[in-house]
């Protein structure tokens, strides 16, 4: 009886796991499906290279997109980075506990606030610094990478703080004894020792910002031409897709369908080497 | 790697490979789930037969539902829905009989013109500027120019020195189509123009940017914004009844056949005075306005 009950208990959550791996295998399909005709029909170096997008006239191009998400991307891990690694050595290293208590539930926070708050948040107090000064329209790559940067500062944080913690103890002990002071152990000590998991943190952070939409249609301004600076307004391929899905029929719905295809092989690229280089060791 | 995987697998084979008995147990979800995914869907499309289907452009949807939803509450047993697609997709499901109702915001095309289609209401199309621009009116053939990209500078146009901000509507917008046949002609919206999605977001970045241009549906035009006049011309209804001012655009139901029982009753709503003072709340220009030179 036992027996049977827990084989019944084990099929349950088979099936349960199962569904969520067909949900994975049920979107790969159907993207798959919606959009591999209209990029064999453009040719897929034409599609992913091609300069214009005007899918009224035919013209399937997204490579000012890609553009687009690069540099957005870029820019929020410029400006991330450094301040979600400083602050998880911070937190690890530093940080009395009372502080600690406070800071860590609210980074926490700062990842269950909604992504359209964000774009909300940008459009009405970011972009209107941007234009008055520093110019241009103030929707823009930097407007876009400033709100992705504090997007991304929780996933950052909180990994690179847990691998900083899980070193030994005898690293850092090891290291004062040998006479270093704290800001020398956790430099040329700590730090290089914490790597993988560290650059883990970077990917997975960049592979959540390459992914937002609402908040980055929002302040991104979504023009389809390639950018000159960073006060231009760009297009993301996740914006390409929720700013035109609405009224799109027939081919135009397969662009952004093939669009979600080549987001989707980035994303997948990105987390593959983030699990690459945490198992690596 | 691989043998590691071999295990796992082999761990695995006699949860998903025993006897046909236990094979059952484990699928037997995946049926019952199925089996209400269909009796849903079935369920749906049961009370879709006897509801009026009305379905086409995106732009004239919203007033539709507006209709809809009064209309059901004076026949509680007639059922209205409504959907999008566009107004090309609404005229090929009227003419399929997809739809009973088709809705289009541009005129039939003369390969549409057999079918029966009556004009419910017309919408201007108002291009907006900031408030505080110094600029009141501008021509067509400027419009035009500044959206094509030739002319970037207010400057150009007697205002300030400052760069122009464009905006405008994502492709297969009806708002935007209907700006590309009406002040485009020939020419293309430059890519370097800002997109955005809605009417109230292309009004909301006019309102705050003193650089920018936009357009948007007439009714939705406030004080926040400030609707140019054309070759001298304000924006306004009595112009666009008058057929002075020259942008605006028919909002139409089309039907395969004259419509009858609930089609022909839904119509003859939306074409009563109580239905078109729906309409005239929420921004349009009523039908019974004819124009001067049609």
């Amino acid at each position: 009886m036992n027996n049977f009950k827990e084989k019944l208990a084990g099929r349950i959550f088979l099936v349960l796991a199962f569904s969520s791996i067909s949900a994975l295998a049920l979107i790969t399909v159907f993207i798959l499906i919606q959009g591999a005709p209209i990029m064999t029909k453009v040719g897929l170096f034409k599609f992913v290279f091609g300069m214009e997008w005007a899918p009224s006239q035919e013209k399937f191009g997204i490579f000012p997109m890609l553009v687009g998400s690069v540099s957005v991307t870029l820019g929020a891990a410029l400006l991330g980075v450094p301040i979600g690694i400083c602050c998880s050595i911070f937190l690890a290293e530093f940080a009395p506990a009372t502080v600690r208590n406070i800071f860590r539930p609210a980074i926490q926070l700062l990842a269950g606030i909604p992504s359209v708050v964000y774009g909300f948040w940008g459009l009405i107090f970011i972009i209107p610094v941007i234009r008055d000064y520093l110019g241009g329209p103030g929707l823009s790559i930097l407007a876009g990478s400033i709100i992705l940067a504090i997007m991304i500062l929780p996933t950052i944080i909180s990994i690179s703080e847990v691998s900083i913690l899980a070193l030994p103890r005898q690293y850092k002990e090891g290291a004062l004894a040998l006479g270093m002071n704290q800001w020398q152990a956790i430099w040329s000590v700590m730090l290089p020792a914490a790597k993988s998991g560290i650059v883990a943190a970077v990917i997975l952070g960049i592979g959540r910002a390459i992914g937002e939409t609402m908040a980055v249609i929002m302040i991104l301004g979504n023009a389809v031409a390639l950018p000159e600076s960073i006060l231009d307004p760009v297009r993301t391929l996740t914006t390409n897709i929720g700013i035109e899905m609405g009224y799109a029929a027939g081919e135009h719905r397969q662009a952004l369908f093939a669009t979600g295809i080549v987001l989707f092989i980035i994303i997948m690229i990105i987390n593959a080497s983030a699990q690459y280089i945490t198992r690596k060791k | 790697m691989i043998m590691k995987l071999k295990n796992a697998f082999k761990e695995y084979r006699p949860l998903c490979l025993g006897s046909a008995k236990h094979r059952a147990a484990l699928l037997a979800p995946f049926f019952a789930l199925l089996l209400l995914a269909l009796c849903l869907t079935a369920s749906c499309s049961g009370r879709h037969n006897t509801a009026v289907i009305v379905a086409g452009s995106t732009s004239v949807q919203p007033y539709a539902e507006i209709l809809a939803e009064e209309f059901s509450l004076l026949c509680p047993d007639c059922e209205v829905d409504v959907q999008g697609g566009g107004s090309s997709a609404g005229i090929t499901a009227a003419e399929s009989g997809a739809a009973d109702i088709g809705l289009s915001s541009r005129v039939l095309k003369e390969n549409e013109q057999h079918l029966w289609f009556v004009e419910i209401a017309k919408d201007g199309l108002a291009i907006i500027i900031h408030p505080a621009n110094p600029l009141s009116n501008l021509t067509i053939e400027q419009v035009r120019a500044i959206y094509a990209a030739d002319i970037s500078n207010w400057s150009e146009l007697g205002g300030a020195n400052n760069k122009i901000h464009l905006i405008t509507r994502e492709e297969g917008s009806g708002t935007r189509s209907a700006f590309e046949d009406l002040v485009m002609e020939e020419k293309r919206i430059t890519t370097k123009a800002i997109v955005q999605d809605s009417n109230g977001a292309v009004k909301q970045l006019v309102s705050s940017d003193k650089n920018s241009i936009g357009f948007i549906s007439l009714g939705l035009v406030d004080e926040t914004v400030m609707a140019i006049s054309l070759n001298g011309l304000a924006a306004n209804w009595d112009n666009i009844a008058n057929g002075s001012y020259p942008l605006f655009r028919p909002f139409l139901f089309i039907c395969k056949e004259p419509p009858t029982g609930q089609t022909k009753q839904f119509i003859d709503f939306t074409l009563s005075d109580q239905g078109q003072q729906i309409l005239i709340k929420e921004g349009l220009i009523p039908q019974q306005t004819e124009l001067k030179d049609e």
